[in-house]
């Protein structure tokens, strides 16, 4: 059996206004940081997960990603998987 | 007979569970029954109420953790036999989250969590949640939410107005709902999803009762 180290990224949507980035934008101009076009808030989840193969894995992490990290209206994610 | 129950549902962190049991035993001397989110077992009741609050504090996203616990799987055959759902504000985001409805229920455009009253426009007489037979109707709600904002796709939302399925929009959209929606039904209207609070609008002691009609309603 073999371990594996998953990040997964979940993003906004394009679409979706993210207010919450918008205030941390505005922030880092505050802190004198110019020149900043866009900036978005996403989240990261790691998972250290055991299986055989990678191809097992990530079965199981994109349905961990569909079904529950992510909501897929409002939500994309991608994810790298690593073995350790 | 069994009178008529309603179940009102409590998940880890739901904070209007009392507040619901108050306006329907209180104020409409209808019958309810608590049920642990963990329970399955949905035969003794009649219809459903998913109150507000922070199920599962809310962690990943509103709503979506109470999507997987046993009472929210059972509640697909219970809408599916046509028996009633009301979801209020986190039992909103619980009803997109799982699917019963379209959507997603998102932080409010400006940040805040607002606390305030809503007036309200009622669209659909579609299940027959609020009493606007011949007309619209213009209603007052208090809302509590910071992340009430309602989204969804442009083909999802011509489904929604095609369908009139929309029940519920603000006058003056408060949180950056798209189409102003404040609350939307399935297509069979069995099922209401808003994020204003009817239980909190059952008296007028309190500032009115604008609510009681949608909680009366869950009996038909």
């Amino acid at each position: 059996m073999n371990q594996f180290e998953v990040k997964v990224f979940i993003r906004l949507r394009p679409s979706v206004l993210d207010p919450a980035g918008e205030a941390i934008k505005s922030a880092s101009g505050k802190l004198g940081v110019e020149g900043i076009k866009s900036l978005r808030i996403g989240k990261m989840i790691e998972v250290t997960i055991e299986g055989n193969e990678e191809i097992d894995i990530k079965e199981k992490i994109e349905l961990l990603s569909d079904r529950l990290f992510a909501n897929t209206v409002i939500e994309d994610y991608e994810y790298s998987i690593r073995k350790l | 007979m069994a009178s008529f129950t309603v179940g009102i549902v409590i998940f880890p962190g739901s904070n209007c569970d009392r507040d619901v049991f108050w306006a329907l035993e209180a104020c409409l001397d209808i019958k309810t029954k608590f049920l642990w989110h963990e329970s399955s077992d949905l035969s003794d009741v009649d219809a459903i109420v998913l109150p507000g609050g922070f199920s599962y504090g809310d962690y990943l996203r509103c709503g979506a953790i109470a999507r997987f616990s046993p009472l929210i799987s059972a509640l697909h055959e219970f809408v599916k036999s046509g028996r009633r759902v009301l979801g209020i504000c986190n039992g909103f985001q619980i009803l997109t989250e799982s699917g019963f409805l379209p959507g997603a229920l998102v932080a409010n455009k400006n940040l805040n969590f607002i606390c305030d009253d809503a007036d309200l426009t009622v669209i659909s007489t579609k299940g027959n949640w609020f009493n606007n037979i011949d007309q619209k109707r213009s209603i007052r709600l208090p809302i509590a939410h910071g992340e009430g904002r309602y989204h969804c796709d442009q083909e999802t939302l011509k489904r929604l107005v095609d369908n009139d399925l929309i029940s519920l929009k603000y006058n003056k959209n408060p949180n950056g709902s798209i189409f102003d929606i404040a609350g939307i039904t399935n297509e069979r209207g069995n099922v209401l999803g808003l994020m204003p609070h009817p239980e909190r609008a059952c008296d007028e002691a309190i500032g009115g009762i604008d609510g009681l009609h949608t909680l009366k309603s869950l009996i038909i």
